[in-house]
């Protein structure tokens, strides 16, 4: 069988050093959108919490346990990232493998805040987004995931087919801080 | 324009998209006749002040939601989940 070559999203676009931020992408992870079934959410908690020891995240939040993290991706649903979803939950939520997705990026340094100023609506102050914050919203014209991960880091989680896009846009704001800087 | 979004919070109006009047969610049963199936795809009263409508949170957390909004001053009041208000009227 031919073996095939896997590449990341962003192969050979990351990482970028500009002024005070530092774009790179994230390592791969599986990536497993978990979606309760009607009615069976609190069953699904229960078995999240046995089977991976994560509380089922509120909106907005992020559960944590180890490497695995269960992060709140829109009405009704989570993203389990870097661990393989027990097949215990299944009888609870619909289990999609979304590992080749998405792309997921870094931006941080001390200029991060200022270039995701520039692309999203989403308020990046620490006492509306603090660490392990998460929100769907929405990254110069596209629908994007961003996390908080430490104080001067976030990830960027935008569709696989618009990585290229993504990067693009955040070099461009990356740019345009430095210049304001200098 | 800032919209609350019962599960995201106050967002900015561009995350989101309108539909129309929440008129929509009531839908006739298929043998109400003409006169009602007209009015719920055609006909909308067109207030100076308060309405109903749904507006859908795309960008932000895929909720289709009903928001009382103020088409003078374009103040927006209560935001419900559709879902929610769907299920009220059951
Ligand atoms: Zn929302």
């Amino acid at each position: 069988m031919t073996e095939l070559k896997a590449l990341s999203p962003a192969a050979g676009l990351l990482p970028l050093e500009i002024g005070g931020a530092a774009l790179r992408e994230d390592e791969m992870r599986q990536l497993t959108l978990v979606a309760p079934f009607k009615g069976k959410e609190a069953a699904l908690a229960k078995a999240l919490e046995a089977a991976h020891g994560l509380r089922w995240p509120e909106a907005g939040e992020t559960s944590v346990s180890g490497a695995v993290r269960l992060v709140w991706f829109g009405r009704g649903a989570a993203l389990l990232m870097g661990g393989e979803a027990s097949s215990k939950l299944a009888p609870y939520a619909a289990l999609t493998d979304q590992s080749d997705a998405w792309s997921c990026l870094v931006l941080e340094g001390a200029g991060a805040r200022d270039v995701l100023a520039r692309l999203t609506p989403l308020d990046m102050r620490d006492v509306a987004f603090p660490m392990g914050a998460t929100a769907r919203t929405e990254v110069f014209h596209m629908a994007c995931s961003i996390t908080r991960l430490a104080a001067e880091s976030w990830q960027i989680m935008g569709f696989r087919s618009m990585a290229k896009t993504l990067v693009h846009d955040l070099q461009v704001a990356m740019e345009g801080v430095a210049a304001r800087a200098s | 324009m800032r919209i609350a979004c019962p599960l995201c919070g106050e967002r900015d109006s561009r995350e989101f998209s309108y539909k129309g009047h929440a008129l929509a969610l009531e839908r006739p049963s298929e043998d109400a006749g003409f006169g009602a199936w007209d009015d719920y795809l055609h006909n909308r009263e067109n207030p100076a002040g308060w309405t109903r409508e749904l507006w859908f949170h795309d960008f932000g957390c895929g909720s289709w939601l009903v928001a009382e909004r103020n088409t003078v001053t374009h103040e927006f009041g209560k935001v419900e989940l559709a879902e929610n208000v769907k299920e009220a009227m059951a």
